[in-house]
């Protein structure tokens, strides 16, 4: 009986939805007040609604309901609870349900701190968040529903699949949905703006912190994204291109424009067009991400769901979402640039270029993740384009990126000092020639272990410099300001992540070989000795144990127990031992017995030796910081209602409306 | 006209996904090409699953079409397939060959006695060796080989009765014209 309560809370969800989408709509445009309220209280309902559905799915998963379908597939007895938790996203139905359930903590925040906004604005806004939520609701019920029942109820179900088994999982999915629904609400605010026809700064100053939580949240889970595929997959790399991963990591640099995007919009009033395009398109390739991965429309190793029929639904949805969007940006869009003019040496220009520079990288992205099936249009086959378009491509397109990011912070807004920045030039220049030069000597004449290097302390000392400009002409208290100390963490960053992956990407030795027990291989400076295989149980798998003891001149470093998994189903996994360290990672993967009858005999070992890999996840947990810092910011909160203030600033942006 | 660019790109990219979404509908996403096919099978020779110590190999089963059928005790959707090949073995006109895939002899012992077998042998492959020189992904997987012992057919999953009329019945079919 309780999936069934569940399926009902889903349906009173979509009605509550569809109330929250259109009354409050009708409201703004006839003036109507009473419609108008209903957006909070609505917004409020279907939360509550969503909340028990997802509550009511958690708990089947915890009593082992298996008659319910989605919990007999995805879950068995021996399963332990903490992944039978995580088992809720592990697969489509209840992925999507943990989708709308995020959307609904994003309107509820919405709706309660939007009271200062002016009341046809806010609910305009909380109406465009009610339209998202009928589209996904519907989706569930319709073609989704995760309480469809099973019958005759089987006595156990089948398992999660094994490679989700990883405290990683447990995170990242709610971590990436925060961040792609998060974009929700940039997108809600303009949507409502070229619904209003006007685009206060005031406004985009109260979307800031909520774009930049967005991005924080989706640079956690996109950095527990590639930890997990390092740790997990025992592929020892952490980014593959996979479209899965590029359907996460083009939302991601579009809201990295949009974030950029929206701090001139605030602060020069300029750019208002492309802050809204920006918005709309964040979103847009977040619903894609879901699109991609849900329609089957290409396939990885992470689509696993497909059907034709969620296909078409989901691609109505983003027709009637992205393009209704597109075309209202197209009819109402602000026509006159407004905003303070700026000189070409400016803080607007360098924004620019790395505003242009993301959003080309995007597109880039999306062009070779659609690539196979623009060949499959074309009569071409399928081809997939693969690492090295954009490992060519991406590093080439970041490049101005990485040359520009010291200075944008140095250049005034509208016109910037040429002298300042010159022997700003100079600094980091020597600071980047002098550390290459050292560098060189430890990395036997690796080029790109050099340049990576040479990259990160021009980054680095350009943020530093910054920081002490800071320090000696801005009185104390109001040096670092959250958003000023966000944005620097979030730069510094950037110079640690170009590090490690240029560190790791050319220093890194693999090898791949047959060890017999007793046996010895040499990598970078350690020795690995194999010291045989085992048989060991956890609480639902056994394994294949391997004992590997790694030494540096004599000393013991670390003792680590690769494992080769079999599931109750028979799925086998590899599960790699890691020996984490601040300057270099040990990995070691179990391959196969020599020997299939003999596990205590020799084994083929995959040994790593990966030099500054942490400092690739320390930059995206730093530029994740730097997001959330930066959206605390007290001058973010709205201190007053906007509704008659400023206008000198309030601009009609539609001319020719009548 | 410009501010119509994002909208006319977006439009044109939903079509691709369309076309996407049709062209999936068309193929068989699993339907993976097997090199083997039209190939001569790979040689084996594997014990019987109820006499160990008698071994089955390719030469003994020339002579005559049969379907090898790769099932294991531990895979679901065996279980989905095994009712099907019960009631349409007999019908099919080929001999059914069970491959008992990865699995221990006892628990497919059990398992073939709880469910009943169609097959008129069934050979162990309990390493999985010689599943490596078939490609088989998984279980269930079907292969009709014909007398010579050609693979003519090749199915991944579990036979449905839909897949057993559309497919493995023609299949059967072409091969009974070439050799009367």
């Amino acid at each position: 009986m309780t999936p069934e309560l569940g399926q009902l809370a889903l349906i009173l969800a979509l009605l509550l939805a569809l109330a929250q989408g259109v009354l409050p709509l009708i409201g703004a445009w006839r003036g109507n007040r009473a419609l108008m309220a209903v957006a909070r209280p609505a917004a409020a309902g279907q939360a509550v609604f969503v909340a028990i559905a997802f509550g009511i799915l958690v708990w089947a998963f915890l009593r082992f309901d298996f008659s319910v379908q989605y919990v007999a597939d995805n879950s068995n007895l021996e399963l332990p609870w903490y992944y039978r938790i995580a088992a809720v996203w592990g697969a489509h139905e209840g992925s999507l349900l943990l989708w709308i359930m995020i959307l609904n903590v994003w309107t509820v925040a919405l709706a309660a701190f939007s009271q200062k906004l002016p009341e046809v604005f806010a609910s305009r806004v909380l109406a465009v968040m009610g339209l998202v939520a009928v589209g996904f609701l519907a989706f569930i019920i319709f073609t989704s529903n995760p309480f469809g029942r099973l019958l005759p109820m089987p006595g156990d179900g089948a398992d999660l699949n094994p490679v989700l088994q990883d405290p990683g999982m447990t995170f990242h999915p709610p971590m990436l949905y925060m961040g792609y629904v998060g974009f929700s609400v940039a997108f809600a605010f303009s949507i409502a703006a070229l619904l209003g026809g006007e685009l206060e700064q005031a406004w985009v100053r109260w979307a800031r912190p909520w774009t930049n939580v967005a991005w924080a949240f989706l640079t956690c889970g996109i950095v527990a994204g590639s930890w997990w595929a390092y740790a997990e997959l025992g592929w020892g790399g952490w980014w593959f291109w996979d479209p899965v991963e590029n359907a996460s990591f083009m939302p991601w640099l579009v809201g990295l424009a949009l974030i950029h995007a929206q701090a001139i919009t605030e602060k020069r009033g300029s750019l208002r067009a492309w802050t809204i395009l920006l918005s709309i398109f964040a979103f847009s390739l977040s619903l894609l991400g879901t699109f991609l991965v849900r329609s089957g429309v290409l396939t990885s190793v992470h689509a696993f769901a497909s059907d034709p029929r969620r296909g078409v639904f989901i691609l109505a949805f983003l027709t009637i979402i992205v393009g209704g969007s597109l075309l209202l940006y197209a009819l109402r869009a602000p026509k006159v640039a407004a905003g303070k003019p700026f000189n070409l040496l400016s803080r607007e220009t360098a924004m620019l270029i790395g505003n242009l520079m993301f959003a080309v990288a995007a597109a880039m992205v999306l062009l070779g993740t659609l690539f196979p099936l623009i060949g499959d249009a074309l009569h071409m086959g399928r081809i997939s384009v693969g690492p090295p378009y954009f490992g060519f491509l991406f590093p080439l397109l970041m490049l101005p990126v990485v040359l520009l990011l010291p200075f944008g912070p140095f250049l005034r807004w509208g016109k910037g000092d040429a002298g300042m920045l010159k022997s700003m030039l100079l600094r980091v220049t020597i600071a980047a020639l002098a550390c290459a030069i050292v560098a060189a000597f430890f990395v036997d004449g690796h080029m790109k272990a050099i340049v990576g290097v040479a990259a990160a302390v021009w980054i680095g000392v350009g943020v530093l410099l910054y920081a002490y400009k800071r320090w000696r002409e801005v009185p104390r208290g109001r040096r670092y300001p959250a958003e000023m100390a966000g944005m620097l963490l979030a730069h510094f960053g950037v110079a640690v992540f170009v590090v490690g992956v240029l560190l790791s990407e050319s220093l890194s030795v693999t090898s791949d070989v047959r060890m017999a027990p007793g046996q010895t291989q040499h990598i970078g400076s350690y020795d690995f000795r194999f010291d045989g295989a085992h048989r060991t149980t956890g609480p639902n798998w056994r394994a294949d144990q391997g004992v590997v003891t790694v030494t540096r001149d004599g000393k013991d470093i670390a003792v680590m127990h690769p494992q080769k998994r079999t599931y109750p189903r028979g799925q086998v996994q590899t599960e790699s031992a890691v020996d984490a360290g601040i300057t270099r990672d040990l990995y070691v993967a179990l391959g196969e017995p020599m020997d299939a009858g003999n596990i205590a005999g020799a084994w083929s070992l995959r040994l790593y030796y990966k030099p500054f890999v942490r400092w690739i996840w320390a930059g995206g947990l730093l530029m994740m910081l730097g997001g959330f810092v930066c959206a605390a910011d007290k001058r973010f909160r709205l201190k007053r209602t906007v509704t008659r203030a400023e206008p000198a600033i309030e601009t009609r942006l539609q001319e020719t409306r009548a | 006209m410009s501010r119509l660019l994002p909208f006319i790109g977006f439009m044109l990219l939903a079509a691709l996904f369309g076309f996407g979404i049709w062209w999936n509908t068309q193929h068989d996403p699993n339907a993976i090409p097997t090199p083997l096919l039209d190939k001569p099978a790979p040689a084996f020779n594997l014990p019987k699953l109820y006499e160990p110590t008698q071994t089955v190999s390719k030469a003994d089963l020339l002579g005559k079409p049969y379907l090898l059928n790769v099932f294991a005790s531990w895979c679901i959707e065996c279980g989905v397939e095994h009712p099907v090949l019960q009631a349409e073995g007999p019908t099919l006109g080929v001999q059914l060959v069970g491959y008992n895939y990865k699995d221990a002899p006892a628990d497919a012992k059990r398992w073939l006695a709880e469910h009943g077998s169609p097959y008129a042998v069934v050979i162990a492959d309990e390493p999985g060796q010689t599943a490596i020189d078939f490609g088989v992904y998984g279980a269930p997987e079907s292969f009709l080989i014909d007398a010579r012992g050609v693979i003519r057919y090749k199915h991944i999953g579990p036979l449905t009765p839909e897949v057993v009329a559309k497919e493995l019945k023609p299949a059967i079919a072409a091969l009974r014209k070439e050799t009367p």
